[in-house]
């Protein structure tokens, strides 16, 4: 078919340097974070600007071609997989923080703006973005804004939703449309809450307004061990029936603890078999006065330590065992799968044990790392490489099968946060990971009611095809064996 | 005249004998809830009831006929509450009409508005099917989030059922500060000077009247650390005097329910930033020469509430000319919205698909 006429038609955009058709140049943007899938886009295009974007776009819905827009490439569920016979638009040169009005209190940014440079940025006005994924350092806030993030703190600020008043789009055939704009509050449907989370589906958001949120003046965390796991999920309950909101509650299990540990050598108590970690912020005298109310409860929670984050060093360190937990179980094994699904929090412990039991079921372990006070759950199940004990060399060969009952040990905990009256996804969103699982939490009319904003949207279903609905033509492949950038670089 | 439907089959009989239609609920909101180009209003204060409330969970669902006023003392038995202070409460409003006018009151400022507190929607579709969408657990990324889309949605894109929100827990004790500033340029320049600055305001309203601006701010916390996050606050600001207990609530009170409007007036809401305040200002004065009219700026001045007598028309143009959206809340049925309205044509795209039948009314 057309590639050629596409590939010709975008050099008409593109210099031969921000236009990759060269296997060894496109293997790198075959996956993101969800390593399992892979798919080999016909070209990646990098633009430097909006309207190199608006252009790629018109000329994508002229030639009925799709396309998939990538930051960072951070996804968790698949969100930025390619599209057989379609091209990735990579946005990590959009990076421009076009205003920061410090009295207005917001930043409009383009799409490939790194998180944490937005946070940096307003630094010096007190100010920051207060949605927090772990892969702060690196995504961007055009994934942030499709896949609606989440991170530690969203109980007390909610999700990246709760923070973007505006976006200027590019909608699949290409029509620019603003919507929302720089308050906080607006007149007629929420149009900016509706296109939030909508996983690339209706286009590419080029351009966009961020609430920032004064920097609470202090903040207290502290880190408490238990001999199980319930004795920290009791302790989550605790905290709430006191009636205190902490910014973040978050739960690791031993596996957890162990390759955080070993991986940047965060100082978690050893041997224990849970952490819990709880911080409180705002305003000092509100604060020590709710850690007071805090450390009562914690006190009389059955620890087996406590530790109190004395200074910012200490807490950062606390944090970067967390934060850096879904790499660092990479250490146990060199495939895993992250589900993110919710239930509610009462349930967290039935929901452990379940885990625990399907765990031991299907013989592959599975490390728990969770947002608590959300009741959103991150097992990791671990499958690759020395799962097994039949690692090669470069540890990367699984067992056979291993993959497949990885997948269908996720399922079964999707079906589980189904049942207790949760979600397949608190954070990560659908993608091409939990195609199979939406249907089952929403009826048909739902679904159907989902597919007609759809085809509103973008009737022949170019932008990010293959994600959210099963029946869009996109078969994401099984992957194995090296990651991209490794077969990149040994290529290279 | 029909007996207002006080189940979902009847309600979805309803939807299915056609015509055009204006979900109903408190009827709190007269600009919003009155009939016309021809619709017919459903009453959905029949539907009323709590479905689930579980306090640990932060979160309750509740039919969409149910009235605020039923809510908060239920969630305040629990230490909870909704933290954007909804509006109308006294006065009937209930949690759909709410949601569908997309109303938030001074609360906003610290924890987010009704937006922020909403998770999950059922509602009917103009084939009389029930929708669901969102869900019952407080983070959830599930398929699209039409339970965002229907706040402002004023009925337009189907009729709501039950509602699912997120409660926070209701802090002990709150204290308000009242700051009487010579002119409006003054207000503003300590409300700049709050925004960044560690104190954490719970609310922050500037009320103008003919002879002073007024800001109005909010502590909310331990009763035991008020008195010294109070004198931090004065110190910053420069004294001011300080309201709590009856005296506070009756001030608080008084905003949510809009008793600062006179019967009769409209009341629009427009949606603002502080920076452009004082501009708005120059626009009213201008266009309102011969006409009172009322100002209260919310939220840290994200929220304009202008109430004024006569015809909309000329807020529509001061409105228009700043590139300002409005919604009147209180007036004469017809026009709903004012000003400018950003995203229309991606609107359209919306209604048309939610909407293919034109079963509901216009926003």
């Amino acid at each position: 078919m057309g590639s050629t006429k596409l590939i010709d038609s975008l050099k008409q955009i593109y210099p031969n340097e921000r236009l990759l058709t060269r296997p060894a140049q496109l293997i790198p943007y075959e996956s993101d974070a969800l390593t399992a899938y892979r798919c080999r886009p016909l070209a990646v295009v990098i633009p430097e600007d909006q309207d190199e974007v608006i252009d790629t776009v018109r000329l994508c819905d002229q030639l009925q071609v799709p396309f998939v827009a990538r930051g960072s490439g951070t996804s968790l569920s698949g969100g930025s997989l390619p599209v057989d016979g379609g091209i990735v638009i990579a946005l990590n040169r959009l990076d421009r923080i076009l205003r920061l009005d410090p009295q207005e209190r917001i930043a409009v940014v383009e799409a490939g703006v790194v998180n944490l440079a937005v946070s940096k940025a307003a630094m010096p006005y007190g100010l920051y973005f207060a949605p927090d994924p772990s892969s702060q350092p690196i995504c961007t806030i055009g994934g942030n804004l499709a896949y609606n993030s989440g991170g530690a703190h969203c109980l007390k600020y909610g999700m990246t939703s709760n923070h973007i008043l505006g976006i200027k789009a590019v909608l699949p055939d290409g029509e620019v449309v603003e919507l929302g704009g720089e308050s906080l509050e607006g007149v007629g449907p929420d149009l900016v809450g509706l296109y939030v989370g909508s996983e690339g589906l209706f286009g590419i958001a080029l351009e966009i307004t961020l609430r920032l949120l004064p920097k609470p003046e202090v903040f207290r965390t502290v880190l408490v061990a238990y001999d199980s796991l319930e004795a920290a999920g009791d302790a989550v309950a605790r905290v709430v029936a006191a009636g205190l909101l902490p910014g973040a509650m978050e739960i690791m299990d031993r596996l957890a603890i162990d390759a955080a540990v070993a991986a940047v050598e965060a100082n978690y108590p050893s041997g224990a078999a849970a952490v819990l970690i709880v911080e409180l912020d705002g305003e000092a005298n509100q604060v020590e006065e709710e850690f007071k109310r805090l450390m009562a409860v914690i006190d009389d929670s059955g620890a087996e330590e406590i530790r109190i984050a004395q200074d910012d060093a200490d807490r950062q360190r606390i944090w970067k065992g967390r934060k850096s937990a879904f790499s660092a179980v990479g250490r146990l094994s060199s495939e895993f799968l992250v589900q993110d699904g919710v239930v509610p929090r009462s349930r967290l412990g039935e929901a452990l044990a379940e885990i625990e039991k399907l765990s031991a079921r299907y013989s592959l372990r599975v490390a728990n790392v969770f947002h608590a006070g959300d009741g959103n759950l991150h097992p990791l199940i671990l499958y690759g490489g020395g799962e097994a004990g039949r690692a090669n060399e470069a540890g990367r060969v699984e067992e056979a099968g291993a993959f497949e009952r990885a997948e269908e040990l996720a399922g079964e905990i999707l079906d589980m946060c189904i049942r207790f009256g949760g979600s397949i996804t608190g954070e990560h969103g659908v993608g091409v990971e939990k195609l199979r699982h939406l249907p089952k939490m929403f009826t048909e009319v739902d679904m159907e009611t989902f597919q007609m904003i759809r085809g509103a949207i973008d009737p022949n279903k170019l932008s990010n095809r293959g994600k959210m609905f099963l029946d869009e033509p996109q078969t994401p492949r099984r992957y194995s064996g090296p990651r991209p950038q490794e077969r990149a670089d040994s290529i290279l | 005249m029909k007996l207002a439907p006080t189940t979902i089959e009847e309600l979805q009989e309803r939807v299915r004998e056609g015509g055009r239609l204006l979900p109903r609920g408190g009827g709190t909101k007269s600009a919003l809830s009155s009939p016309n180009d021809g619709s017919d209003a459903v009453e959905v204060v029949g539907l009323s009831g709590l479905i689930e409330y579980e306090p640990s969970e932060f979160t309750f669902t509740a039919l969409v006929g149910t009235r605020l006023s039923d809510i908060a003392p239920l969630l305040a038995e629990n230490g909870q509450f909704l933290p954007f202070d909804p509006l109308f409460v006294e006065r009937g409003a209930t949690l759909g009409g709410s949601l569908a006018a997309g109303l938030s009151g001074p609360g906003r400022y610290h924890y987010g508005g009704l937006r922020d507190f909403i998770l999950g929607v059922k509602y009917l579709n103009g084939a009389g099917e029930i929708v669901r969408a969102g869900g019952k657990v407080v983070k959830n990324a599930a398929g699209f989030d039409i339970p965002k889309l229907m706040v402002g949605s004023l009925g337009s894109l189907g009729v709501l059922v039950e509602l699912t929100f997120k409660v926070l827990p209701r802090p002990e004790k709150t204290l308000t500060l009242r700051l009487a500033c010579d002119d409006l340029e003054g207000a503003l320049q300590i409300q700049f000077k709050l925004f960044p600055c560690p104190l954490d305001i719970d609310a922050l309203d500037l009320e103008i009247s003919p002879s002073e601006a007024v800001l109005w701010v909010r502590l909310a916390g331990y009763g035991g650390v008020l008195p010294k996050r109070l004198s931090r606050l004065r110190e910053l600001v420069g004294g001011g005097e300080v309201f709590e207990a009856q005296d506070e609530e009756r001030i608080w009170h008084g905003v949510r329910e809009m008793k600062w409007v006179p019967d009769g007036w409209s009341l629009v809401k427009a949606p603002i930033t502080p920076g452009r305040i004082e501009t708005l200002e120059q626009g009213l004065e201008r266009a309102f020469e011969e006409v009172e009219i009322r100002r209260r700026y919310s939220c840290g001045g994200q929220i304009t509430w202008l109430a004024f007598p006569g015809s909309l028309e000329k807020m529509d143009d001061v409105l228009g000319e700043q590139s300002l959206p409005g919604l009147v809340v209180f007036g004469p049925p017809g026009k709903r919205r004012l000003g400018k309205a950003s995203g229309a044509s991606f609107y359209r795209r919306i209604k048309q698909a939610l909407d293919p039948d034109q079963r509901f009314v216009e926003v």
